[in-house]
């Protein structure tokens, strides 16, 4: 259990130290930026995503497309594409780093959006057609809420990413809470690993528990069958 | 050397096999047993605790929340809060990626195991099928398919989530990308992320292989629909 | 009226759907479309709301060409009902039925007023309004589709396969619940389904379609089933198509019999009749006593007189061992006892014209 011990111990070093609650690399700065940067790669690849995913889900036209990214997203290191942007287009700016961000988080909101739509029964989009809704209506006041719960599946699987990769980010130089974990682990500064690492994991988490939340608050109770029996 | 860098196809040759640590086959070998280990380990754990799942149902619920916690933990921390259990080695990549894997297999299992339509399960007691002999012989095979479909997933990425372990110098080929960004130089980033995909591309298409001879029924009803 | 004018419809892939079909849909009546599968009579239903266009020919509402109005316009001012209903999952029953008020700017006070109002019109309690469709059953999801066709008070509604989805008990209900409906509102309705049986009991004019699109015979059920015009529709149209034929002959003028009557415990009637029917106290039939041998109380069948059809006359005969069949009005009082001699003489009638 020795590791236990030296576990708390660091927690105890990297949390108590005041030094480590201020300034440019203060734990607040890292949040702020960890958050900066996954908001930001989240957004974008959600207003590529989105999108794209309902007029392909929609018209049926561009299914390759899902397919092949998805497929591709999987299997592409994001390490090397990290470090392969980097080199491409220098550190002058956090775009060489934010682009990867996004491409990595595109497909699984597409794929998702994509999935959900297309997965809309058949005989409601004919009946909705059918009561003179135009095409634009059908999507928006029909396919869309009965799909957002898998939309919104591909947004949480997509901030999970964006999160696990900011973090790694870190080792091509961007700011965030990864950096603790980059640079302790360099200069043998464990109770920055340790520490820097459970604020991630925290920081993921909770996350995932935005989502959970935004989707019991977003999806119908008609559709998520989350209703009081009365 | 004074010549210049090296182009792609010189560098891979000259690097390929070493002799000494660190050569791309030897990355290559790595590579494979620290991303088939966690493959087989999740399977190994997906199955029982699936059908557990299955038999007590109540069960499922809380285990497929602590797994879908475990899959949102990323992956470069959980690496570092387990080097001071397990140091620094390959154990230390394989056990979250096993983990990664049960939190992507479990839903399959029990969603495979669900897919078997009530009828045939029925059918199967009503010949006399013993608990045992019915899971075997009529549940599992028709189960096949979704369970095939979430290991493709678990393997895929298993293969390209290998190499955030070269950030603890486990990495097995993102070995290539840390010596590339260090030594600022293009060839074997490159080298590792083809190498990378086409190993996740003959995984996906073993597995595929693999639905195929396990699961003839499904492609000749296919066939026979279109 | 809905008119069919040589409409033709082919499909990009070559298949012809429908192949020159000419009918009119009455205004004010139930037109049903049958056939097997494969006869075009959805696709012809469709082409009426434009759902698909028709490739050649002219399908006319009230005298103007579907195709001369765009889609949704079109579509807002026909209901259209489907077989799973289709109601949207993600919205209460109140605002599933308000769909086409709310699209045509109704304010929402007064949609959910016609939407509760049309609630009730179909059959179901008020305080399902507030539930979304998972939480309701087959055959009150339908009752719901139907409420949600007729919320913008269209002339005319579309139906396909409407209650083929349901168990018979339900289906039967809903039958009748449609003919109700229809005697309030007198919408003109094309109505598909592929079960004859409910062609005749629904249609006033059935239209049978054959594989292919052509329209095989339009006429009332009626004068389907005594008239088939080829084989194809009298092997359609099934077994028993005589009997069948039998629940559009009214029992309006059958001969009844008003002396083979016996109160119950006193006496009357004649002897030698073989049969006598024993009434109670009210006049209601209690049972058949043999007239030679009075003894056990044989069982009896009823119609009701002017009003059930022949078919159930002949039933209700079937059902007794005496072969005479007891006429009773509303409250269920005997009215007379039809002999086999008289219903002989109805089915000869019958037989003839």
């Amino acid at each position: 259990m020795n590791w236990l011990i030296s576990f708390f111990a660091w927690m105890g070093e990297f949390f108590g130290n005041g030094e480590n609650w201020s300034g440019p690399g203060g734990i607040p700065m890292r949040l702020l930026e960890h958050l900066e940067f996954s908001a930001l790669a989240l957004l974008l690849a959600v207003l590529v995503a989105v999108p794209l995913g309902l007029v392909i889900g929609h018209t049926g036209r561009g299914e390759v497309l899902v397919v092949i990214s998805a497929n591709l997203a999987r299997a592409l290191p994001t390490l090397g594409l990290l470090v392969m942007f980097v080199l491409l287009l220098g550190t002058a700016s956090i775009w060489p780093v934010i682009i990867p961000l996004v491409l990595l988080s595109v497909p699984p909101i597409l794929v998702n959006t994509f999935e959900g739509i297309k997965g809309v029964d058949p005989d409601l989009r004919d009946a909705a057609y059918g009561m003179g809704l135009r095409g634009g209506q059908v999507l928006g006041r029909v396919l869309v809420p009965v799909a957002l719960p898998l939309i919104l599946l591909g947004c949480r699987l997509s901030a999970i990413q964006v999160v696990a990769t900011t973090t790694v980010a870190a080792y091509t130089g961007l700011g965030g809470l990864g950096r603790y974990v980059i640079d302790g682990f360099a200069t043998k500064d464990y109770a920055g690993v340790v520490g820097g690492s459970v604020l991630i994991v925290l920081f993921a988490l909770v996350v995932q528990l935005l989502f959970t939340l935004a989707q019991r608050v977003t999806v119908s109770p008609g559709v998520s069958r989350r209703v009081n029996v009365r | 050397m004074g010549e210049g860098p090296p182009s792609l196809w010189e560098w891979i040759g000259r690097n390929w096999d070493t002799g000494r640590a660190g050569s791309i086959k030897d990355l290559l070998l790595d590579h494979l047993t620290m991303s088939l280990v966690p493959i087989l380990l999740a399977l190994v754990v997906a199955l029982p605790l699936g059908l557990a799942c299955v038999r007590w149902r109540w069960l499922y619920q809380p285990a497929s929340g602590l797994m879908n916690v475990v899959y949102a933990l990323p992956s470069l921390p959980v690496f570092m809060l387990l080097i001071s259990v397990t140091g620094l080695t390959q154990t230390t990549v394989i056990i979250p990626l096993a983990f990664y894997g049960v939190a992507v297999l479990l839903p399959a299992v029990v969603g495979g195991l669900d897919s078997v339509p009530d009828h045939v399960r029925q059918s199967a007691v009503a010949m006399g099928f013993t608990p045992r002999r019915r899971l075997l012989a009529v549940e599992l095979p028709i189960a096949v398919p979704v369970v095939l479909a979430g290991l493709r997933v678990v393997a895929v990425s298993s293969i390209s989530l290998v190499s955030v372990g070269a950030l603890i110098g486990q990495g097995g080929l993102g070995g290539l990308f840390t010596r590339a960004y260090q030594n600022p130089f293009m060839p074997p980033v490159i080298v590792g992320i083809v190498l990378i995909v086409l190993l996740a591309l003959i995984a996906d298409g073993l597995l595929v292989l693999a639905q195929r001879l396990l699961t003839p029924w499904v492609r000749a009803r296919k066939g026979a629909t279109s | 009226m809905i008119t069919f004018d040589a409409v033709t419809k082919r499909f990009p892939d070559g298949t012809v759907a429908v192949d020159d079909l000419t009918l009119e849909a009455p205004t004010g009546e139930i037109t049903v479309l049958v056939g097997p599968s494969g006869c075009g009579k959805t696709t012809s239903l469709r082409m009426i709301n434009r759902m698909i266009d028709a490739s050649e020919g002219k399908i006319l509402l009230d005298g103007v060409p579907v195709q001369s109005i765009a889609p949704p316009t079109l579509r807002r001012g026909i209901g259209y009902v489907i077989q799973q209903a289709g109601l949207f999952p993600h919205r209460k029953i109140v605002d599933n039925i308000a769909t086409v008020p709310y699209l045509l700017g109704w304010d929402r006070k007064r949609a959910r007023g016609r939407a509760m109002e049309l609630l009730e019109r179909v059959g179901l309690d008020a305080a399902l309004a507030g539930r979304y469709p998972f939480q309701l059953s087959g055959g009150q999801q339908q009752r719901v589709g139907v409420a949600r066709a007729l919320a913008a008070d269209p002339p005319v509604l579309l139906m396909d396969e409407p209650f083929s989805a349901v168990d018979p008990v339900v289906r039967t209900t809903l039958q009748e619940e449609l003919l109700r409906l229809q005697s309030e509102l007198n919408k003109t309705i094309v109505f598909v389904t592929h079960d004859i049986d409910e062609a005749i009991k629904l249609g006033d004019k059935v239209a049978v379609l054959r594989v292919g699109g052509r329209l095989a015979q339009l006429a009332a059920p009626k004068t389907l089933l005594s008239e088939p015009s080829d084989d194809f529709v009298r092997e359609f149209l099934g077994h028993d198509r005589g009997i069948r034929r039998l629940q559009f002959v009214s029992t309006e003028g059958l001969r009844l019999r008003t002396d083979l009557t016996v109160r119950q415990g006193g006496e009357g009637g004649s002897s030698e009749e073989p049969w006598l029917l024993v009434v109670d106290e009210q006049g209601g039939p209690v049972g058949w006593i043999a007239g030679a041998r009075p003894g056990e109380l044989e069982p009896f069948g009823t119609f009701l007189y002017g009003r059930d059809s022949m078919r159930s006359a002949l039933d209700a005969a079937l059902l007794s061992p005496s072969g005479c069949s007891v006429a009773v009005d509303d409250e269920g009082k005997v009215v007379g006892v039809a002999t086999r001699e008289a219903l002989d003489e109805a089915l000869a009638e019958a037989a003839d014209g």
